[in-house]
């Protein structure tokens, strides 16, 4: 109960800190701010053969992205810059302190993924009229995009702990890149090859996205959607197989690596972070 | 409280096929200030990481606090505090938040006779960081940054207190408010304080205590005064007679001074006599080690 206290405490302050800092700000908004832009500059297209925009199409896919690309990405940078600049192990040297490290890192990254999606939704609802948004509909998307944080943060946990510099951060983001180009938030899935296909199903970020279009898109828009469903039962199934793979990885892991922390340890990389700065 | 605040025995570390750690043993009285002095690569930091619980031995036995730190949990943690060399965290945090938050881990394990943790407010007035209480730490200079790294380190009134070379980087001033502020610690909190340094005047100042550690040994282990009289015989005699002055290395300062004093009675003037300081007793056995 009090490491729950202390790791909510925690992440809210780190919130706070996000809301209060502008370059925080501007790079917690940078992504939907842009994909909003650009879905506003293509509200002219319509998905083929219909008179449904394609701005309309893509943005809960945008939804579903923003939870991965903080679930993932973002932990994982988090954890790297962290352990460089000693604030884990700081949590180390606390008692109770790498219990509400973990749960503050969730707070924050939970707190970041609603603040954007809730953003990125009424622009959304604004700017594109063709969003149909039911009770239904809500009701799922509270449980995709919460399924879905669960599935990303652990993966972001395991991998952050595993990234020795935040230099190797981009061995993480430039294959996350290349899977949410399969993953069918920008390009309907079913246009893609049919080994593409699959792979991209075996990941995450297209089940964020497939649940969150079935939240915000009118029933007619699932024909362009693998077998012409929503296929709802594998989103909650797909989710909570990567949720249930992660917070099992996950724990190791990290204790691993905070394990090896210390601040001979902390000192080097400080070293090396010199010499590359001169 | 126990007499003993940490018990090391037989120590042994080792990395793949170097040794560097061969048999260290010494112990920390409870209330006593031990400064740990030694040539870089002596192994003084992976010792106190190993007492901190940071980093796993290869052999030896050592007890902190009543506990084995390999195994301790989160209440033999919340006893210890640590200040660092190189803290660059929570940069974004505010100076009292960071405080406050930090100290909010330490409040249940409080006792009747140690109140945990230390009341924000009192804190920053101890450290004197009071007129930067709502600073982004980020924009703390490198002096105010240390002061607030011994802050965290004590906030939760710890028992047993490591500081790694805590002033380095100070300037003149800096160094001597923090040296009273250890003795406030130790005169007032009865803590216990095992710090490195390079200084060898400020191990002098602060240490009840002075371990050196060589080459993964202890080559020595005594107060700076017992340190010095090993090194008594070299002693050094100061004076001027007739505007002259006369400097005389001697083994036996005193019956020199009498003899000086008989032969040209008063006549001398400025009289000093120099023993060696912990400065030059390091540099003696550090050099008797290598040998």
């Amino acid at each position: 109960m009090n490491a729950i206290r202390l790791g909510v405490g925690r992440g809210w302050i780190e919130i706070r800190h996000t809301l209060t800092y502008w370059p925080d700000l501007f790079q917690a908004l940078f992504f939907s701010g842009i994909s909003i832009l650009v879905l506003f500059l293509m509200r002219g297209h319509h998905v083929p053969g219909t008179s449904f925009s394609l701005g309309s199409l893509t943005l809960p896919g945008i939804i579903g992205m923003n939870v991965a690309v903080g679930g993932i990405t973002g932990v994982t940078a988090l954890l790297a810059v962290d352990r460089e600049d000693g604030t884990l192990l700081r949590a180390k040297a606390t008692p109770g302190g790498m219990t509400a490290y973990v749960l503050g890192k969730i707070t924050l990254t939970s707190g970041n993924a609603l603040i954007g999606v809730v953003l990125t939704l009424v622009l959304g609802l604004i700017a594109f009229p063709g969003l149909a948004v039911t009770a239904t509909g809500l009701l799922t998307l509270i449980w995709v995009v919460t399924l879905g944080l669960l599935a990303t943060i652990p993966l972001g946990i395991a991998l952050g702990s595993t990234i020795a510099d935040p230099r190797f951060l981009t061995l993480i983001v430039l294959p996350f890149s290349a899977l949410t180009a399969i993953s069918g938030i920008f390009y309907p899935i079913t246009h893609l090859p049919g080994w593409l296909q699959g792979i991209g199903q075996l990941f995450p970020m297209y089940w964020l996205g497939l649940g969150v279009r079935a939240a915000l898109l009118p029933d007619a828009l699932k024909s362009v959607e693998i077998d012409g469903s929503w296929r709802l039962g594998y989103v909650l199934l797909a989710l909570t197989g990567w949720a249930a793979a992660g917070l099992l990885v996950a724990p190791p892991i990290l204790r691993r690596m905070a394990q090896r922390e210390s601040g001979s340890r902390v000192a080097a990389r400080r070293e090396r972070a010199m010499l590359r700065a001169t | 409280m126990s007499d003993v605040a940490a018990e090391v025995r037989d120590l042994r570390m080792r990395y793949g096929a170097k040794e560097v750690l061969s048999g260290v043993d010494f112990s920390l009285r409870t209330g006593e200030v031990v400064a740990m002095l030694g040539p870089n690569g002596a192994g003084k930091t992976t010792t106190i990481e190993i007492l901190e619980g940071f980093r796993m031995r290869s052999a030896g036995e050592v007890t902190v606090l009543g506990q084995d730190p390999a195994r301790a949990g989160e209440a033999w943690r919340a006893r210890i505090g640590v200040v660092l060399q190189s803290w660059r965290d929570h940069a974004k945090w505010r100076v009292r938040e960071l405080l406050r938050h930090l100290g909010t881990y330490y409040a249940r394990y409080g006792t009747p006779e140690i109140a945990r943790p230390w009341d924000v407010d009192e804190l920053l007035a101890l450290v004197g960081l009071t007129a930067h209480a709502n600073a982004r730490i980020g924009t703390l200079s490198g002096g105010q940054r240390r002061r607030l790294d011994v802050a965290i380190g004590i906030v939760g009134h710890p028992e047993l207190l490591f500081l790694d070379e805590p002033t380095a980087g100070f300037d003149p001033a800096a160094r001597r408010e923090f040296h009273e502020l250890v003795h406030r610690l130790t005169d007032t909190e009865r803590a216990t304080v095992l710090l490195t340094t390079h200084d060898l005047a400020e191990a002098e100042k602060l240490a009840d205590r002075v371990i050196i550690l060589a080459g993964g040994t202890i080559i020595a282990d005594g107060s700076p005064d017992e340190l010095a009289l090993r090194m008594s015989g070299n002693a050094e005699v100061r004076w001027t007679r007739d505007g002259q002055r006369y400097v005389h290395p001697t083994d036996q300062a005193t019956k020199f001074t009498r003899d000086l004093f008989a032969q040209f009675g008063e006549s001398v003037e400025d009289l000093e006599v120099r023993r060696p300081g912990l400065e030059d007793t390091y540099m003696e056995l550090v050099r008797e080690y290598e040998q």
